[in-house]
Formats: C-alpha cells, structure tokens, sequence
C-alpha cells in the first residue's frame, strides 16, 4: 500500500478537483447515530460497521460512508440544488478477509439537482473518470431504474411486484420468489393444507407478543389471494431473465436495451432515460463504447442505489475492492428529506487503491 | 512444552468431558477444594489440564494460548469468523446437543418457513414502523444465516438469557436460541420454523492452528490421535 501522505495528497487533489468543478467542501462527524444507519440498511450494516455506545447516546456507528450524514445536512438545509464533496475516513469491519482495510480515505462528489437526470449522471461519472484519467481501469456500469420499470410493468398483482421489488437486492431470494410467482416452483404444499382449514387457529397458542391476530389473519388473506393468483406470462419472465443476463458494451446493450423495450413498453422511458445518459456522457469526452454495462450490476450493493450506478476496477485484480464506485440514490434522498425530495447522484474515490493501481503501471 | 488442553470448568459439559476422555485411559479431573479451578492429567504424558469457562475455549484457541480445546461448535463459529484458518475439528463427542434454531409464536400460523418470515416481516415493518426484532446471543450466526436466505426488514436484539420469554416480554418478535428438546420454546408458546435449525451444534475437541507447536506438544498430540484413533 502507498504510504499515509502519498494518499492524503492523492486525496487533496481529488479534492481540489472536485471543488473546481463548483463543490462545497463539507465535513461530517465520525460518530453516527446508528439507528438511523440501521433502520436504513437492516441488520447487515453491523457487519460492515464498527459500532459502539455511550451511557446518553445509545449506540453509535463509526461512519461507514458520507453519503447519509451528506444528504442528512442536505435535506435539512432546504433541499435546493447543490453539489458537495468530503474527504476524510471510513470504517469498515471485516468478518471474512484480514487482509481488506478496515479504515481508509474516500474522496466524494454529490450532485442534488433534479432538472436533468441524465446529465446529472454524466457529470458526476465524468469527473470521476477525469479524476482517475491516469489510472488504467475497468469501467462497469448498470441502471437498477431499467429494472424497477421492468418489475412494475409485470403483468400480476400489486403485492407480487412489490415483493419482487423489495428483493431486487437479495438476488437468490428474488430468483426464487420469480420461480414461484411463474409457476416453475411449486409453494410449500403446508400452506396449501393451512388455507383449506376453515378454522387456521385451531390448536395453536395463545395470543403472545406484539405481532396480532388480526396481523396473522390479513396474511392469510394475501396467501389466499396469492394463490388464486394466476402465473406470471412466460413471455414477460423470460424478457426479464434476459434483461438480467444483459452483459455488453454500452452502445450494444443500448440497441438491445431498446429491442427489448418494444416487447417490454414499461422499460421505455428508463431506456430513454439510458440513452440520453449516453448521450451525455458522450458529449462529456467519455468514450462510451469502453463503458462495460450489466443488467444486473449493482444488485448486491446495500440497497439504496435505484437509478444510474457504476464502478472503476483494476483489471486483473479480483482480490482489490473497486477504485471507485457511485450511482443515483432519489429514494435515499426522499427517505431522509421526511416530506422534501430532490433527485441525488454520487460517487467516491479511494485514493490508497488509485495510487495503488496507477502507481504499479 | 506441554500440551495445553481446555475443558469446560464446572457442570455437565466438564463431567461428560472427563467421562469421554476416560473411555480412552486419559483420566482428567480437578484437584484442590471445590471451588479451585486447577486440574490433573492421568495416563497420558506431557499434557496439561486448563479449566475455563466454555464460552473462552474459543478465544484461547484462536489466540494459540491452549493447544486443544472442547467447546460446543456453536461457539466457535459464532465467535470466530475464520474458525476453520485458526482451528481444526478432531471429534465430535457425542454429546451437548443443541440445535440453534429460529422460532415464532406459535400463534402465528401464517409463519412455516423463512420466505413466511420475511413476508411477515415486510407488514410487520409496514404496519408498526420498525424492523422485526428477534432476539438472540448468536448475532452472527444468526445474521448470516438470515442474510444468506434473504430475509430483510428484521433487526437482531440482544439477549443473554432468558430468550424464549423475550415475545410474550413484549421486546421481541421472535427468538433464535439454542434448544435441545424443544421444551422451553412450547412452554413459551413459540414454535420453531419447518426449515431446519441455522446450526446444529455439539461438544467437540478441537485444535489450535495457531498454538506454538514444539516437538513435545506435537508427541502428545499424536498420542491423543491414537488414543482416540483418529487419523488426520
């Protein structure tokens, strides 16, 4: 690893850079109040966060990135279009590998503006690139939005697609909810029997605990509506598999994007909303035919990327976290507004791997 | 150096540990009062008796303090995220079962499998504003367990003792205990989930990869091995 001030110079230049390109500075605590970060992220975030306690505080998480105090401050100051960017520490807890970092510089850049989302994106992907230019990397892209528009054009119920869409970033459990809403995998044969029961509480316990009987019986509503749900169309499952499948150069998977778009008309709008990213990128000196882009990328991130998202990767390297990574959080921004809401796009540098990588060259 | 080897320090667990030993000729047993944590190895040589609590063995294999240790399987992969780099399995002993299972109450029929926890706890969340508590000591077995089926919107609440009366306490969901029967939990009027338990543990010796292994420490290991007729 490059030594402590290599990186921190490393980290002031991408920070000048992104100042330049009209960004705030700003600065946020190390202590987060972990509940937040919990009600966000689930369960998983305290195996990726370092957590810790006071007596009058409660539990507290070392930050584990800048985006949510960022756009915390920000949706508290008005939610006016803005742009910011931060460099400072991470922490990361690391269960499975003692050789990843467990603290280290991030050097971010986020966009709050509404008015042109595709532009947006390209802005900030473009000064990320720019700030890696000297730095040979892989560029993946993909637009979780595709997906979203997909799922909410499922000819099925309500419930399923909000099902499907709750688990867009849990892939095994989403593949097996798809399997079973398309008839490929048959529901537990149990609650068949359970459904046929004219009386389902008969000889169970008493009534304990927060979760109510009327909350058990309005589920075994739904169950009975779900399985008088009829299967998802095969034709639809199978545009979405190969919409997952996706794999291509940017310009490829736009032609196909948009073949898939005349048999899939909900996606419409989002692969225009691709396109015109393209455009933009274009237009900003990204060469797009370079650009790598996955149907399913990003899905195993935490959730809460739901538009553009990208990451910048050393070639050759698998056993390296990604150089730099980013993508369009609206729902994030919407959830921590509390009533305000403005359309956000960011990313961030490591400045440690990009010495790393562009220094072995 | 001698071969440290750790046992469990007072109950069942170190009684049924000198029996298992004992049907090998290695007799263990405690010296001093009642109340003295010390010990002595009969019938074998160059190997040392280090009594402690369970819940340590863990920590003092990983650390390479103790050369050997019995502990229930639970515990050192709850503890150690890379167990099987810093120990190795000798044997499973045959006893302290326990199955490390997820249970509801038993009032919700609705709730069979994992995919029918999950579902319950999206409306959950939906209907009350947070995540399904379960509580639990087994954070990270549990956590990973829950993750890798894709179970969301649920929160781990800590519990040391006592988890089964967490649901009818009112600061729990549900739980994710160890059972061996199953008769606290229907006491407590929960049932465990039809899927099969997240871990399936017993006592069992095992071995330090990172304990300071001489020639001696070595012999007596390979003495153990025969004694017990293990191969590796």
């Amino acid at each position: 690893m490059p030594n402590k001030p290599a990186i921190l110079a490393e980290a002031a230049r991408l920070r000048a850079l992104f100042e330049s390109a009209g960004a705030i500075p700003v600065e946020t605590g190390i202590l987060q109040p972990a509940d937040l970060l919990l009600d966000l992220y689930g369960e998983d975030i305290r195996a990726r966060a370092f957590t810790t306690s006071d007596p009058l505080h409660g539990e507290q998480m070392l930050r584990p990135d800048f985006t949510v105090p960022v756009v915390q401050m920000h949706m508290a100051s008005g939610a006016d279009p803005a742009r910011y960017c931060y460099s400072g520490e991470v922490f990361r807890r690391q269960e499975d590998d003692p050789d990843r970092a467990r603290e280290f510089i991030q050097v971010g850049f986020e966009l709050f503006d509404g008015a042109n989302p595709s532009a947006a994106d390209a802005e900030v992907f473009a000064l990320i690139a720019q700030g890696l230019a000297d730095v040979p990397l892989r560029m993946a892209t993909g637009d979780i939005g595709i997906l979203i528009a997909a799922i909410h054009g499922l000819d099925t119920t309500e419930r399923r697609r909000a099902a499907l869409l709750r688990h867009l970033w849990r892939p095994n459990r989403f593949r097996a909810l798809l399997d079973r809403f398309s008839g490929k995998a048959r529901a537990n044969p149990r609650r068949a029997k359970l459904l046929e029961q004219k009386n389902p509480f008969r000889g169970a316990g008493p009534e304990i605990g927060l979760r109510s009987r009327p909350e058990v019986e309005a589920r075994l509503n739904a169950l009975r509506d779900d399985a008088a749900t009829p299967p998802l169309p095969a034709p639809q499952v199978r545009l979405l598999d190969d919409l997952l499948a996706l794999s291509d150069s940017a310009p490829a998977a736009r032609n196909r994007l948009e073949d898939l778009a005349v048999d899939m008309p909900a996606i419409y709008g989002a692969v225009e909303t691709f396109a015109a990213r393209l455009d933009a990128l274009s237009a900003r000196g990204i060469d797009i035919a370079r650009l790598e882009f996955e149907g399913s990328y990003g899905r195993t991130t935490l959730e809460y990327y739901d538009g553009f998202v990208f990451g910048f990767y050393a070639e050759g390297r698998h056993d390296l976290p990604p150089v730099a990574t980013g993508g369009r959080y609206d729902a994030l921004a919407r959830v921590l507004g509390q009533g305000r809401s403005i359309p956000a796009v960011g990313g961030v540098i490591r400045p440690d791997l990009a010495l790393l990588i562009g220094g072995a060259r | 150096m001698t071969l440290k080897l750790g046992v469990p320090s007072k109950g069942r667990l170190m009684d049924k540990t000198f029996e298992w030993f004992a049907q090998f000729c290695i007799t263990l047993s405690r010296t001093g009062s009642e109340r003295e944590y010390s010990g002595v190895v009969r019938g074998i040589a160059g190997v040392e008796l280090i009594l402690l609590s369970a819940g340590e063995v863990p920590r003092e294999l990983a650390a390479g303090r103790i050369h050997m240790g019995v502990t229930g399987s639970d515990l050192v992969r709850e503890k150690l995220p890379l167990w099987h780099t810093q120990t190795k399995q000798l044997a499973e002993m045959g006893f302290g079962q326990a199955d490390l299972v997820i249970a509801v109450p038993d009032h919700w029929v609705d709730v069979d499998t994992l995919e029918d926890l999950d579902a319950a706890a999206a409306a959950f969340r939906a209907r009350h504003g947070f995540r399904m508590r379960i509580a639990t000591k087994y954070h990270r077995l549990v956590r990973i367990y829950l993750r890798t089926h894709g179970v969301a919107d649920y929160q781990l609440v800590d519990s040391q003792g006592a988890t089964e009366g967490t649901v009818r306490n009112g600061t729990a969901e549900a739980v994710a205990d160890i059972t061996s029967t199953g008769e606290t939990l229907r006491a407590n009027h929960l049932r465990m989930l039809s899927d099969g338990p997240v871990h399936q543990s017993q006592a069992t010796l095992f071995t330090s990869l990172t304990a300071p292994w001489d020639d001696e420490a070595l012999g007596a290991k390979e003495e153990i091995k025969k004694r017990l007729q293990l191969r590796d």
